[in-house]
C-alpha cells in the first residue's frame, strides 16, 4: 500500500494506482479528456494534469502511478490554469457549432468546456483550412476533421481491439491529425465497419452515415409499404439516451412507438435470428456429418463487420463462412417474397428497414450479392440505435408514458434463442440448442451449452451430439479473432464450429448502439438483458418458432430447399473487399 | 560626444545568441520522420526573419514563398503553385543582393526539387508522405534497434546484469559496442534540446563493466535444422547467436585463427582489450554454436558444398583485403597495408618498428589505428598523410585528437604521388604534392587541387597504406552467388536473389561499415533464416523496465570518458579510456529524458518488447 495525500487528504491505496484512480477513491474528481481506461493512457491532452510536489513539471493523473509521500495537488491555481488553458486550446481546433452535432450532449469535450464555465473560446480558430478533400459523403463511417481532437482513441481502438490499424497519426508539426492509415482512403481501406472508433470517440469527430431523413422520405410516400424490423441487441440499449431502464424501454413500447411515427408494419428481427438457426444449424449439421468440420471449421456469418474482417484478412477462410444469410437480410429476403405475397402488396412497393446495433449492416445491405431481380435489395435502409433514437427524438414522442404492443405478424414472433443472438455466444449457444434436436430428435434442457457464454475474448467448448464430440470455440473483438484464426492457420487448435462477433461482447456492443460519452462500457449489463428475455421465454428453441415452422411449411418447404437456398443464403466471394495491407512492422 | 565608442551587446542580443544556441542543438535533436515540406516552411520563416529589407527579392520574395508554402501545407494549393514557387525561389536565388536572399532561396530550391513527391502529396491528396514509425531517437537511430532509454534506467538502478540482458536482446556484443561502437544513437539524442546528447557509449561500458560475465539465456527446443555462417565476425556470431537461441544447429566456418572478424584483425587491442572481446565471444558460443577455424570457403570448402550441406546459409565475410593506392614504388619493401598490420596484432604476432620512420597514408579511422598501432610498435616517429584538411578526415574526432596528442604528427594537404626505394629496393621516402582545398563537390566535401608549390619529401622507412578495404567474394561469385563490384547483392531483408536459402549482410554486402550495422545484418538475417525454416521463434527478455520519473532533471553537463596520461597510454596496448565513475554513471543515467515513456513514445513504438 502507499500513503499519499491528495489536496490535504490522506490516501491509501494499493501500489500502481493511478492518480486519478487514488483521487477517486476519496471522491476526488479529476478532469479528463482523452484517457480511455487500458487503451489510451498517454497523457495527450494534458487536462487531467495536477500538481505533485517537488516536481518542476506538471503531471498526467491518468497514466502515472501514486507514490509513497506524494503531495497532490488536483485544484491548485496552477492546475486550474493548466486544465482551462488546454481545454481552449484543444477548443481552437475543434469545430464549437454544437447545435447541429450529433453529439450534443454526449460530447466529452462539450461537457469538459461547460464544466469549466468557458464561455468565450479564447484563442483563434486553427481549424483544417481546405474543403478540397471531402470525406466520402455514402461510406456508412463519417469522419469530420474539424471536430477531430487528435486524442487518438480511435486508433487505439482500432489497433488494440480490433487488431485493424485503420487509423494513425498523420504528417507531423501543427497539421498532424488522424486519418486512414498507409495514406490509403477510408473506401481502399480493410475497415470492418465495426463501428468502435464511434463509440470510443469523446467528440462527433466519428459517427454513422445518418439515414433517417430516408425513413422520413419513405414514411412520406403514400406507395410504399414500410416494414420495419428490430434486431436483438437494440432492445438492450434503445432507451439509454432517455434515461429509461431496460425493461422500460424494452421491445414492446419500442414497437408502440414506432407504430405513432407511422411505420406499417413493426416485425421483430429474432425472428429471423430462428430461422437462420434453422438454416446455419442445418448447415452445421450437414457438414458435421460429411466429416468437412474436421478439416475446417464452419464459421458463423450473421455478423458482417466479421465477414468483412475475414474476407480482407484471412481470405483462403472465407468457404469457411455458413452461406446462411444473416438475420437481417433472411428477414428482408422474407418480407420482400413470403410477407409482400401473403399480405397481397406489390414486392417492389415493400420498403424494408432494419434498425440494428451495427454500422457493417449499412454495408452489408447495398452488397450485389443480397439483391434479387424480383424484389430488389433484401432490405432498402438500415438504421443504427443511435439514428432510431434521433428519429424518435424528432417525434418529440412521450415514450415514457407509451404502453407496450406485440409486433405484427407474421415476421413478429421470436424465441428465446433468437433473442440471444445480440450477445457474443448466443449465436453458437442457439445453433447448438436446435443442432442437438435436429440430430436426436428430441430438446436438451434449454441452459444445457451455457458454457459458452461469457466475456472472456475467446472461449472454447466441447459438447456431446448424439455421441459425437462437437469442438466449439466463441471469439469477439476483432483482436481475439485474429488470434484464433491465427493459431487455426498454424494448427495449435482445432474445431468443429467457430462463432465471431467483430464488436467486443457481440452486438449489444455494436458500433451503433447509443454513446453516452461516459466511457462506460455497457456490453455486459446489456447481453444480462437478452438472457433475462430467454430464461424467461415461452420458447427457447428456434425450431419451435411456430411463424418459422408456418413459412417453412407455407413458403420454403425444408431447411436448405432449393427455396431456402435462394432466399436464405449468400456467396461471400460474390464481392470484393479491400484486402489487408502488408505491414511487416505490425508482424 | 565621445568620437568612437566600445559596442557592449545590449540584454536582448544576449539572449537571442543564447536562443541561437539553443535553435542549433534543437535541430540536431530533430527527429527523423517530420514533413519535409512543413520543416522547408518553418526554415523559410527564420530566413525571412533575418532579411535587412533593402532588397525586393528577399524582403518580399521569401515572404511570399513562405505563402506558397503554406498554401501547400494547407492543402489549398495546385500543381502550378509548386511551379510557382520553383520560379520564384529561382529568380530570388539569381537576383537577390546578398546570401541572406540566395541562400534561403537555395534552400527552398534544393527541397523543391528533392522532395517533390512530398510538396505533390500534399497538393493532390492534402496528406503527407512522412511519418514516424520508431519515435524514440536513439532507438531508431541503432541500426541493432537496441533498447536504449531501458538499459540506461536499469543502469541507474544498478541493474547492471539486467542491462546486459536487455541489450543482449538485440545486440550479443555489449561488451565491445561499449568500447568500440560509433554510437550513433548520440547523433539526435533528444537531450540535446536540453544541454547535450547522454554519453549512451560510455554508461554501457560501466553497464558491462559492473555486470561481469552475464549468462545467456536457454535455447529453444532443438529444430533438427543446420545453419551454416560464413565469417566469424561481430554479423556472422549475431547470426549464430540468435539462431542458436532458436534452437537451430549452426556451425561457423572461419577463415582465421581465431574468431571475431574486424573487431580482432582491425581494431587494436588498446581500443578493445581482448578479454573483453573474448567475453562476447564466449557467451555466444554458450549457446551451443559449432566453430571451424581456419576454413576458407573457396579454398578449403567449396561454397556449393557447404550450400548442399545445410538448410540455410548466411554469408557474412566482411571486407578485409586491401585498396592499392597505385602510385609509383608501392611494390617496394616498406610498404604495407594497414589491414595486414592490424591482422598481424590481432593474431600477437606484433613486429618491432624500433627506430623506424613511419609513414601513414589515409585520414579513416584505419588511419589512426595504424598510426596509433605503430606508436606502439616502437616506431621512431609516426606521420599521418592526409590529402584534404584535418576537419575533411572520415576518422572521429576523438581518434585524430589523442593519435595527435600520442605523438602522431598530422599533416594534411598532402597527396602521396610517389615511393622513393633505395638501391636495395627498400622504402626511404614517401613524396607528395601540396595540396589547397578547392570547391565544394558533389558529395558535399570541399576537394584538395594541387597548390601548384613543389613536391615534398618526407623521408621514412615505412609507409602504410590505410586507403579503405574491398571485399573478396571470388570464391562466392563463382558458385553463382550474385556480386556488384565484388560486393554480394542482397535484398534488404538479406535474402540473396536466386539462393533460396542463402542469405548475406555485413561489411561483404555494404562495403565497408561500423560493427553495430553488421551486428543488425546479422539480427534481420537470423529473423529471416528463422522464418524461411519455417519457424517464429520470438527473441525477447524478462527483464522489466523500471519506470520514468516524473519530470526530468535540470540542465547538466555530460559527462564525457577520460583517458590514460598519452605518454603512458601510447608505450603499451592497454586500454586508452578510462571508464565513468560511479557518480558520473549514477548523474549520466539521470539526463535520459525517457523518450520511451514521454512524447509520442507512449503511444506508439516505445518499446518493442520482442522481435
Amino acid at each position: 500500500m502507499v500513503n499519499l495525500t491528495i489536496n490535504g487528504k490522506n490516501v491509501r491505496v494499493p501500489e500502481g494506482t493511478t492518480i486519478m484512480d487514488a483521487a477517486a477513491s476519496v471522491g476526488i474528481s479529476i478532469p479528463s479528456l482523452c484517457y480511455l481506461k487500458g487503451i489510451n493512457e498517454i497523457g495527450a491532452c494534458r487536462v487531467c494534469c495536477v500538481e505533485v510536489k517537488g516536481e518542476a513539471h506538471m503531471v498526467p493523473s491518468c497514466n502515472n502511478p501514486v507514490k509513497e509521500g506524494m503531495e497532490v495537488l488536483t485544484n491548485s491555481p496552477r492546475a486550474r490554469a493548466t486544465r482551462r488553458v488546454n481545454v481552449g486550446l484543444i477548443l481552437s481546433q475543434h469545430d464549437c457549432r454544437c447545435a447541429t452535432c450529433v453529439r450534443s450532449g454526449t460530447c466529452k469535450l462539450q461537457r469538459l468546456a461547460n464544466d469549466l464555465g468557458i464561455l468565450d473560446t479564447p484563442y483563434a480558430p486553427d481549424l483544417p483550412r481546405t474543403d478540397r478533400h471531402p470525406w466520402p459523403a455514402m461510406f456508412p463511417l463519417q469522419r469530420d476533421p474539424r471536430k477531430c481532437i487528435k486524442c487518438v482513441r480511435c486508433v487505439q481502438v482500432c489497433d488494440k481491439i480490433q487488431s485493424l490499424n485503420i487509423w494513425e497519426l498523420t504528417g507531423s508539426g501543427g497539421r498532424t491529425t488522424v486519418d486512414v492509415s498507409l495514406n490509403r482512403r477510408i473506401t481502399d481501406a480493410d475497415c470492418s465497419l465495426c463501428g468502435q472508433c464511434i463509440t470510443h470517440c469523446p467528440t462527433g469527430a466519428l459517427r454513422e452515415r445518418d439515414d433517417t431523413q430516408h425513413a422520413f422520405d419513405a414514411l412520406a410516400n403514400p406507395h410504399v409499404t414500410t416494414v420495419v424490423q428490430i434486431a436483438p441487441a437494440v432492445r438492450t440499449a434503445w432507451g439509454e439516451p432517455f434515461g429509461l431502464p431496460p425493461e422500460q424501454a424494452d421491445v414492446g413500447r419500442l414497437v408502440t412507438a414506432l407504430r405513432q411515427v407511422g411505420f406499417d408494419y413493426i416485425f421483430d428481427t429474432v425472428f429471423s435470428a430462428d430461422l437462420t438457426i434453422m438454416e446455419e444449424g442445418s448447415e452445421f449439421l450437414r457438414h458435421f456429418r460429411e466429416g468437412k468440420t474436421r478439416i475446417m471449421p464452419l464459421f458463423t456469418s450473421c455478423c458482417p463487420g466479421w465477414v468483412r474482417f475475414l474476407k480482407s484478412q484471412f481470405p483462403e477462410y472465407t468457404p469457411c463462412l455458413s452461406t446462411a444469410k444473416s438475420p437481417q437480410q433472411m428477414f428482408g429476403a422474407v418480407s420482400k417474397s413470403y410477407f409482400a405475397q401473403k399480405a397481397g402488396v406489390d414486392p417492389r412497393s415493400v420498403y424494408s428497414i432494419s434498425i440494428m446495433p451495427c454500422l457493417a449492416k449499412k454495408a452489408e445491405c447495398s452488397l450485389p450479392t443480397m439483391h434479387d431481380p424480383a424484389y430488389g435489395a433484401d432490405v432498402d435502409l438500415v438504421l443504427t440505435t443511435r439514428e432510431l433514437d434521433r428519429l424518435l427524438r424528432a417525434e418529440h414522442l412521450p415514450i415514457d408514458r407509451m404502453p407496450p404492443t406485440p409486433p405484427d405478424s407474421p415476421l413478429g414472433t421470436g424465441t428465446g434463442a433468437g433473442a440471444i443472438f445480440g450477445a457474443t455466444g448466443g449465436v453458437m449457444e442457439a445453433a447448438l440448442r436446435s443442432a442437438y434436436f435436429l440430430a436426436t430428435g428430441k430438446n436438451p434442457a434449454p441452459d444445457a451449452f451455457q458454457n459458452v457464454r461469457g466475456m472472456d475474448g475467446w472461449r472454447e467448448a466441447e459438447f456431446d451430439l448424439a455421441g459425437d464430440t462437437v469442438r466449439c470455440a466463441v471469439a469477439h473483438g476483432l483482436g481475439n479473432a485474429r488470434r484464433l484464426l491465427e493459431a487455426l492457420r498454424t494448427g495449435d487448435v482445432h474445431y468443429d464450429f467457430v462463432e465471431v462477433m467483430a464488436c467486443p461482447g457481440g452486438c449489444v456492443g455494436g458500433g451503433g448502439q447509443p454513446i453516452l460519452g461516459d466511457d462506460q462500457e455497457r456490453a455486459a449489463d446489456r447481453a444480462a438483458v437478452l438472457y433475462g428475455i430467454d430464461r424467461r421465454a415461452p420458447l427457447r428453441f428456434s425450431h419451435e418458432n411456430p411463424e418459422v415452422l408456418t413459412l417453412y411449411r407455407d413458403y420454403l418447404n425444408a431447411p436448405l430447399s432449393e427455396m431456402a437456398e435462394h432466399f436464405l443464403h449468400t456467396d461471400h466471394e460474390g464481392w470484393e473487399m479491400p484486402a489487408a495491407p502488408i505491414r511487416p512492422d505490425l508482424d | 560626444m565621445s568620437r568612437l565608442i566600445i559596442e557592449t551587446p545590449n540584454r536582448a542580443q544576449m539572449v537571442v545568441e543564447g536562443l541561437y544556441r539553443d535553435l542549433e542543438r534543437r535541430i540536431i535533436a530533430s527527429p527523423p520522420g517530420l514533413c519535409p515540406v512543413d520543416m522547408a516552411a518553418s526554415f523559410l520563416k527564420l530566413c525571412h526573419a533575418q532579411t535587412c529589407g533593402k532588397c525586393v527579392p528577399c524582403r518580399i520574395g521569401l515572404g511570399q514563398l513562405a505563402h506558397m508554402l503554406e498554401e501547400v501545407l494547407d492543402g489549398n494549393a495546385t500543381m502550378e503553385t509548386i511551379q510557382r514557387i520553383e520560379q520564384t525561389a529561382q529568380v530570388i536565388a539569381d537576383s537577390a543582393d546578398c546570401a541572406i536572399g540566395f541562400e534561403a532561396a537555395n534552400m527552398v530550391l534544393r527541397g523543391v526539387r528533392g522532395f517533390r513527391d512530398d510538396y505533390i502529396e500534399h497538393v493532390t491528396n492534402n496528406r503527407c508522405n512522412s511519418g514516424l514509425t520508431q519515435p524514440v531517437p536513439c532507438v531508431s537511430m541503432c541500426p541493432a534497434n537496441v533498447d536504449i532509454p531501458g538499459y540506461i534506467a536499469l543502469i541507474h538502478e544498478k541493474r547492471y546484469a539486467d542491462a546486459v540482458r536487455l541489450i543482449r536482446k538485440d545486440n550479443p556484443f555489449p561488451t565491445a559496442c561499449a568500447l568500440v561502437c560509433e554510437h550513433p544513437c548520440e547523433a539526435r539524442c533528444r537531450r540535446n534540446m536540453v544541454d547535450d546528447a547522454i554519453n549512451i557509449c560510455g554508461l554501457k561500458r560501466y553497464a558491462v563493466e559492473q555486470a561481469g560475465e552475464v549468462p545467456v539465456p536457454a535455447c529453444a527446443k532443438p529444430t533438427g535444422k543446420r545453419v551454416a555462417v560464413i565469417g566469424g565476425g561481430p554479423g556472422g556470431l549475431t547470426a549464430a547467436y540468435f539462431l542458436s537461441l532458436m534452437g537451430h544447429h549452426v556451425e561457423v566456418f572461419e577463415q582465421r585463427a581465431q574468431l571475431g572478424g574486424m573487431l580482432r584483425y582491425g581494431i587494436p587491442s588498446y581500443r578493445l582489450p581482448r578479454e573483453m572481446l573474448d567475453r562476447d565471444i564466449r557467451a555466444i558460443l554458450s549457446t551451443g554454436v559449432t566453430v571451424h577455424t581456419n576454413i576458407s570457403i573457396g579454398r578449403d570448402r567449396s561454397f556449393s558444398e557447404i550450400e548442399g550441406a545445410f538448410d540455410a546459409v548466411f554469408i557474412c565475410i566482411g571486407a578485409h583485403i586491401d585498396k592499392k593506392i597505385g602510385i609509383e614504388g608501392e611494390e617496394g619493401e616498406g610498404v604495407l597495408s594497414a589491414m595486414e598490420m592490424l591482422r598481424e596484432n590481432g593474431d600477437g604476432q606484433t613486429r618491432d618498428l624500433s627506430g623506424k620512420r613511419v609513414c601513414v597514408i589515409g585520414g579513416g579511422n584505419v588511419s589512426m589505428d595504424a598510426a596509433r598501432s605503430a606508436i606502439r610498435m616502437g616506431a621512431d616517429s609516426v606521420s599521418c598523410v592526409y590529402r584534404r584538411r584535418v576537419e575533411d578526415m572520415t576518422a572521429l574526432n576523438e581518434e585524430i585528437e589523442e593519435a595527435a596528442a600520442e605523438g602522431c604528427n598530422i599533416i594534411p594537404l598532402q597527396a602521396p604521388v610517389r615511393i622513393e626505394l633505395d638501391g636495395s629496393g627498400k622504402v626511404c621516402a614517401l613524396w607528395t604534392r601540396p595540396q589547397m582545398i578547392g570547391p565544394v563537390g558533389a558529395d558535399g566535401r570541399p576537394r584538395p587541387v594541387n597548390a601548384g608549390e613543389e613536391d615534398r619529401r618526407i623521408p621514412c622507412d615505412l609507409v602504410i597504406v590505410a586507403i579503405g578495404q574491398g571485399i573478396d567474394s571470388s570464391a562466392f561469385a563463382e558458385a553463382g552467388v550474385p556480386t556488384v563490384r565484388g560486393a554480394i547483392s542482397a535484398l534488404p531483408d538479406s535474402l540473396v536473389k536466386g539462393h533460396p536459402h542463402v542469405f548475406a549482410g555485413g561489411d561483404a554486402v555494404t562495403g565497408p561499415s561500423t560493427v553495430i550495422r553488421a551486428i543488425a545484418a546479422g539480427k534481420v538475417a537470423a529473423a529471416n533464416i528463422d522464418s524461411y525454416l519455417g519457424f517464429r521463434h520470438v527473441i525477447d527478455t524478462g527483464v522489466s523496465i523500471p519506470p520514468a520519473r516524473l519530470t526530468s532533471v535540470p540542465a547538466c553537463g555530460r559527462v564525457n570518458l577520460g583517458s590514460r596520461d598519452f605518454n603512458e597510454s601510447r608505450q603499451d596496448f592497454e586500454q586508452v579510456a578510462i571508464c565513468m565513475t560511479h557518480e558520473e554513471a549514477m548523474q549520466e543515467s539521470s539526463r535520459c529524458l525517457r523518450c520511451d515513456h514521454y512524447g509520442y513514445g507512449i503511444f506508439k513504438g516505445g518499446r518493442q518488447a520482442q522481435w
